[in-house]
């Protein structure tokens, strides 16, 4: 469904993505692991057109997003959702204008039948009559849970995460990917994951990509990394500090 | 020596790209304040932020400029016996200048460094990005209202400044005083032209764009989280309010 190729991107002089070549299936989890700063936000980035790459192309449906104009594009971006880290609530608003605000914007639906979409998607991730709570009121795991509903109330067929658990606690964090593998199931749509919580990971993954030193270095389903030799893919899943990764 | 150049040189190209920044900005929302679909309902929110919400500071900023300009002009006209024109001195200072200038910068303190404080928080809360997301152009969503009240309401607020401080000037010239209020009314209504309230009114307009792009650009580019939101509100203040006199200067020279 997406195709990168080649992409690189450096930010002042600093080479942080080195020609990432990486291909995103239809209707599957793909999730991409690797340490905190090598890029994986700035790779997220990229694919919704929130950086522009130095060189390189991403093709969705054979089509390049980054020589696209801002019309052409928008089309596009209706087609996705995105999660972001800290749920990026408007918190000047409620809940539940929160979540409806893409309906509001996109369509011409009626008060009463955004209403409902909203009601519905909230029940998907487990809340019910929190529509009239700002965004203050809520903890990091409610946060992460509208900003769920909010990412999939236009039915996007492409949804992307940015560190779905990060400061969340373990219980909450695996409630979170339920709901990530429970919503992606249920409509069969395409989930970009970045993290580096490897149980997430191995819950969630249909494939798993490795971004180190700003390329892609291995990439495959949860059984066939288990089972790879690469003493880099080894040290980040085991999570040790000693190995070819050097901490400082 | 050498080192001193180069660092005037940094600095002229920070200043010139900042420049340049600013300018695609208000290119960008020109652009978009043109570009359906327009929605009124921020614009009119901003309207309410900028312009109703200030009006109390303002009216205390006209009504005691007005008052003291009353008490100086009297101390000085005194001097040579023109006491019956202290009412025009005050109105022309008010509508010509201190109106203008004065609204332009309290609401720079006000609603300015607010407006930045929030792009800001938008900003490295990541909240930008989202509305980029789901396909909505944030300077169409989040500048273009706030220029749009900005330019619109700094005349109205200046309106309020200029009646109140005429109304201030009045109270100490002919109640504290004792100018007689006929001469006091009479000579102002004389030397006052249209003219000069018109010329006062744009000029608040222009401030109120700089008021709203300088604070939106500086929030809109915040980086560097809390901490950065705070510089930015700062910068914004500092640019908006030097920049008011600035161009105060070249519009008055202008429009002499």
């Amino acid at each position: 469904m997406i195709e990168i190729i080649e992409l690189k991107k450096s930010f002042n002089g600093k080479v942080v993505l080195d020609g990432v070549d990486l291909t995103i299936e239809r209707g599957r989890i793909t999730v991409i692991i690797g340490r905190s700063g090598e890029g994986k936000s700035v790779l997220l980035k990229h694919i919704i057109g929130l950086l522009r790459p130095d060189s390189g192309r991403i093709l969705f449906e054979g089509k390049d997003i980054t020589k696209m104009n801002e019309e052409e594009f928008h089309e596009i971006l209706k087609r996705f959702g995105m999660l972001f880290q800290g749920a990026a609530l408007f918190d000047s608003m409620t809940v539940g204008e929160n979540v409806g605000f893409p309906l509001m914007e996109h369509t011409d639906l009626p008060h009463e039948k955004i209403g409902k979409i909203v009601a519905e998607k909230l029940r998907r991730v487990g809340l019910v009559g929190v529509e009239d709570m700002m965004p203050a009121e809520l903890s990091g795991g409610m946060k992460k849970r509208v900003g769920l509903a909010r990412a999939i109330v236009m039915d996007p067929e492409i949804v992307l995460f940015d560190e779905p658990t990060t400061g969340l606690d373990p219980i909450m964090s695996d409630s979170i990917a339920d709901l990530i593998l429970e919503t992606q199931r249920a409509l069969e749509t395409t989930y970009v994951v970045i993290t580096h919580d490897i149980k997430l990971t191995y819950k969630i993954a249909d494939t798993i990509a490795m971004l180190h030193k700003g390329k892609i270095i291995e990439k495959g389903t949860v059984e066939e990394m288990k089972q790879n030799t690469n003493p880099v893919l080894r040290q980040f899943l085991e999570g040790r500090a000693e190995g070819p990764i050097k901490v400082f | 020596m050498r080192e001193f150049f180069e660092r005037l040189g940094i600095l002229t190209e920070k200043a010139i790209k900042t420049m340049g920044s600013m300018a695609i900005m208000l290119a960008q929302s020109v652009y978009y304040m043109f570009l359906p679909p327009f929605k009124f309902r921020n614009i009119f929110k901003q309207m309410e932020f900028i312009g109703v919400k200030s009006l109390f500071v303002v009216v205390l900023t006209g009504a005691f400029t007005g008052m003291v300009l009353a008490m100086q002009s009297y101390n000085a006209l005194k001097r040579f016996g023109a006491e019956s024109l202290v009412g025009p001195t005050v109105a022309l200072s008010m509508a010509r200048e201190l109106g203008p200038v004065l609204t332009g910068l309290m609401v720079t303190g006000r609603a300015g460094s607010a407006m930045a404080t929030e792009l800001g928080t938008m900003r490295v809360t990541e909240q930008i990005d989202a509305l980029y997301t789901m396909a909505i152009n944030p300077v169409k969503y989040l500048v273009v209202p706030r220029i749009v009240a900005g330019v619109c309401m700094l005349p109205f607020l200046t309106i309020v400044a200029d009646f109140v401080g005429v109304v201030g000037g009045y109270f100490v010239g002919v109640v504290l005083l004792d100018i007689n209020p006929g001469v006091y009314i009479g000579r102002t209504v004389d030397y006052v032209n249209a003219d000069d309230i018109f010329v006062g009114l744009l000029k608040s307009a222009v401030f109120g764009l700089i008021i709203s792009l300088i604070a939106c650009y500086h929030g809109y580019n915040t980086t560097g989280g809390a901490e950065g939101v705070g510089k930015s509100a700062t910068n914004s203040v500092v640019t908006g309010c030097v920049l008011i006199l600035v161009f105060d200067y070249i519009l008055t020279s202008i429009m002499f």
